[in-house]
């Protein structure tokens, strides 16, 4: 046979119809990965990129060296957060199809990641997130009441109408303004941490991007100037297998992982089991360390699924088998550490249910608030002059004289 | 007074607002050890040191992100893009994240980075070192956007620029740098050593954003203009014998409309001048932003001189370039129309 040049198209595994199919997903058995001494050097840690770092095993038990040892407690203050994070989704999700918001983008199957990162990152570290992290805002101290009047627009809408729903953005909180373009908040993180080591001080800053946007020029830019400054940053790429409707294939993913992106510019990078909670928490803290003690970025590739719709713009079963979240290796996060939860004494079926009912009430009650402060329909309503506001520090003479001109509009009307 | 060429000006600003605010870091591709390919950062690495004038990367993308979020942790970053040819890798960065963050977050973010960067032609630099882009960065809410045409002005507004806390794109016009330059490429060069705007004060003072100045007083015509052209514009009005007035626009965003329509209201003929191509241009804007107020002062339809809409070629310079000929000619087409 001649051998010639060949272009080659991405393919995913199974379209709907199909079976589906996993095989090409590599899997390490828990609590089989190594756990490296902090300071080691990145040349000695490329099997961390390359395999699976997990702690929860098919029975639910926590396993390895990777194992946190976190109390019984901490895990269940971890899963109503979790299990908050989406009954908000699902209400949202909901509310949406009903026409009551414009949009929404939910995390289901991806809640593990934000809440057991934002759980082993200290307060006062930075975080600059994508889209599907809300649980970073809630864990930080966001009330789903104002989370619901950002997506509703209304007059306590933190974006004064300005933004698309889920693009928040809370200083208290230290996590960063969602801008809607894909991978530009990470030279953001990595500038953020530069600053925090130039002052001296001891705060890292964390930033988070999907499988798909890791072609994005900003993800290298990001990768490079944090190799070559070591700046104080985790870089975490949340592959969750599909890109809309490609597949992680097309963003390069078949031939390494994304966790070995950063290898060749010296940046260790961990492959985390995405939905597994206790594996997530303990990469973050031994990550966070190795920033805080000079060692510079490393990157963290979340495998995991997204078991729902791009957005509710989005509709899946046109490009993926429906049934394919369930046939997940991984599985769902929420299950997962209920099940260890289970296994270790400290949880029951019956707990769970009434958990979950506490957090659709809260969701309930807060959706019940938010409308008060006005929806797409009903007052009160935003003052549509204020759009002229904080486009500068001061409002130059232009913008004031365009406020004046609707202003009269508005009362000509 | 000091006398200083552009370059020297741009240099005593970063030092004056590196000594007087800690916060003050300068970042960009060559501008620590060996100060720039212009010399603009020439001995602030060793005097601050590398941790506050950092060589960077070539990735133009990376430095503007980089410094975003530097000044979102409270450094006051200023970002030198080596030409405004290579600005447009950083392009996204600048317009969807450091234009808006203040917007879209309702001011609890922003981010006062300073982006200088040289501009213009006449150096010999072919169309990747000789574009003016500066229309492209009016365009954008969110951003300020200046040129200075002499020392004086660059290091006032650059001090003005690093102190504001709003985002601003501060162009320099690589071919005023060492020296004023007419517009005939045949004449020997000239210093700023013996020209009133090459008086510059040792300390701190600013120029203040968003103010135009009177460049040349006139009564017969008005010429609006920026950058190396204000001094083609005086050279073509001594050439031509009238008796123009010209406006440095100095901060093209915001425009302080009033200078320029007090002026044209005087006058009552108005030529418009930059080197950036004609279709679309910044001069599009100051056209019709004039004729709105100044309508019935106007004896003859506004005219512009600019750079032909083709790229910047490279053997052709002085065909292309709105030298003092061309300049000319445009003042006589507006002093001769009823």
């Amino acid at each position: 046979m001649i051998e010639k040049s060949r272009l080659k198209i991405p393919q995913p595994y199974a379209r709907p119809g199909d079976e589906p199919d996993f095989s090409y997903l590599e899997l390490s058995p828990a609590g089989e990965i190594d756990k490296p001494q902090i300071g080691a050097r990145t040349r000695d840690l490329e099997y961390l990129a390359n395999g699976l770092v997990r702690v929860l095993d098919d029975d639910h038990e926590a396993q390895g060296p990777w194992n946190p040892d976190l109390d019984p407690e901490k895990l269940q203050v971890a899963l109503r957060w979790m299990l908050l994070n989406r009954a908000f989704d699902d209400r949202m999700w909901q509310i949406q199809r009903q026409g009551r918001i414009s949009f929404y983008m939910q995390a289901r199957g991806e809640e593990a990641i934000s809440i057991a990162q934002g759980m082993a990152l200290r307060s006062g570290d930075m975080c600059f997130p994508s889209y599907r992290n809300q649980g970073l805002y809630m864990y930080r101290g966001m009330t789903l009441v104002d989370m619901m009047c950002q997506c509703l627009s209304n007059t306590r809408d933190m974006c004064q109408g300005r933004q698309l729903p889920i693009m928040y953005h809370s200083k208290e909180g230290n996590v960063f303004s969602i801008s809607g373009n894909l991978a530009t908040q990470y030279p953001h993180a990595v500038g953020w941490a530069m600053a925090s080591a130039l002052k001296g001080e001891d705060h890292i800053a964390a930033s988070w991007l999907g499988d798909g946007s890791t072609a994005e020029a900003d993800f290298y830019h990001a990768l490079t100037f944090a190799a070559v400054y070591q700046a104080p940053v985790i870089l975490n790429v949340v592959n969750n297998q599909w890109a809309i409707s490609t597949f992680q294939g097309t963003a390069g993913g078949e031939r390494r992982p994304f966790a070995a992106r950063g290898l060749g510019l010296g940046i260790p990078g961990l492959r985390v089991d995405g939905n597994d909670f206790l594996a997530i928490y303990a990469a973050t803290l031994w990550a966070a360390d190795h920033a805080r003690r000079g060692h510079g970025p490393t990157l963290i590739e979340h495998v995991t699924y997204r078991g729902g719709a791009h957005s509710t713009s989005d509709d899946p079963s046109k490009y993926r088998p429906k049934d394919e979240w369930d046939a997940f290796p991984l599985g769902d996060p929420v299950e997962r550490l209920k099940g260890h939860l289970i296994k270790i004494g400290a949880w029951s079926e019956k707990k769970h249910e009434k958990l979950w009912d506490e957090c659709v009430e809260e969701v309930t009650a807060a959706w019940k608030e938010a409308q008060q402060y006005g929806t797409m329909t009903e007052g009160p309503f935003l003052d549509p002059v204020t759009m002229f506001e904080d486009v500068y520090a001061e409002m130059p003479k232009n913008l004031e004289s365009q406020r004046r001109r609707l202003l009269e509009i508005l009362g000509e009307e | 007074m000091p006398k200083m060429n552009m370059i020297e000006a741009i240099r005593s600003a970063h030092d004056v607002m590196m000594e007087r605010d800690s916060s003050v870091v300068v970042l960009g591709e060559d501008v620590g050890y060996f100060g720039g390919v212009f010399r603009c950062t020439d001995g602030l690495q060793r005097k601050y040191g590398e941790h506050r004038v950092i060589d960077a990367p070539i990735a133009e993308g990376g430095i503007i992100g980089a410094a975003i979020g530097m000044g979102v942790n409270g450094l006051r970053p200023v970002a030198e893009i080596q030409f405004a040819d290579y600005i447009y890798p950083g392009f996204d960065q600048i317009v969807s994240e450091l234009a808006r963050l203040r917007y879209r977050s309702c001011g609890e973010f922003f981010s006062p980075v300073t982006i200088r960067t040289p501009c213009g032609g006449g150096i010999r630099g072919g169309q990747t070192h000789s574009q003016s882009p500066e229309g492209i960065f009016t365009h954008v809410s969110g951003i300020k956007t200046v040129m200075p045409s002499n020392p004086y002005d660059a290091k006032g507004l650059l001090i003005a620029a690093i102190e504001s806390d709003d985002p601003v794109v501060f162009f320099e016009p690589k071919r005023i740098y060492n020296g004023p330059f007419d517009g005939d490429p045949d004449k020997p060069g000239v210093s700023w050593a013996n020209h009133p705007k090459g008086e510059v004060p040792e300390g701190y003072y600013t120029v203040p954003l968003g103010t135009a100045e009177v460049a040349l007083e006139g009564e017969e015509l008005t010429i609006v203009t920026y950058g190396t052209l204000v001094h083609v514009a005086i050279a073509a009005a001594a050439e031509t014998g009238v008796d123009a007035e010209v406006i440095d626009v100095r901060t093209m965003a915001p425009l302080d409309v009033k200078t320029l329509t007090d002026s044209v209201m005087k006058t009552g003929r108005c030529l418009i001048a930059h080197e950036a191509t004609r279709f679309g241009g910044y001069g599009a804007e100051l056209a019709a932003t004039i004729q709105k107020d100044c309508f019935y002062h106007l004896e003859a339809p506004i005219r512009r001189v600019a750079g032909w809409d083709t790229p910047y070629p490279h053997a052709f310079e002085w065909q292309y370039f709105p030298g003092l000929k061309r300049m000319c000619a445009g003042i006589q087409r507006v002093m001769e129309a009823e």
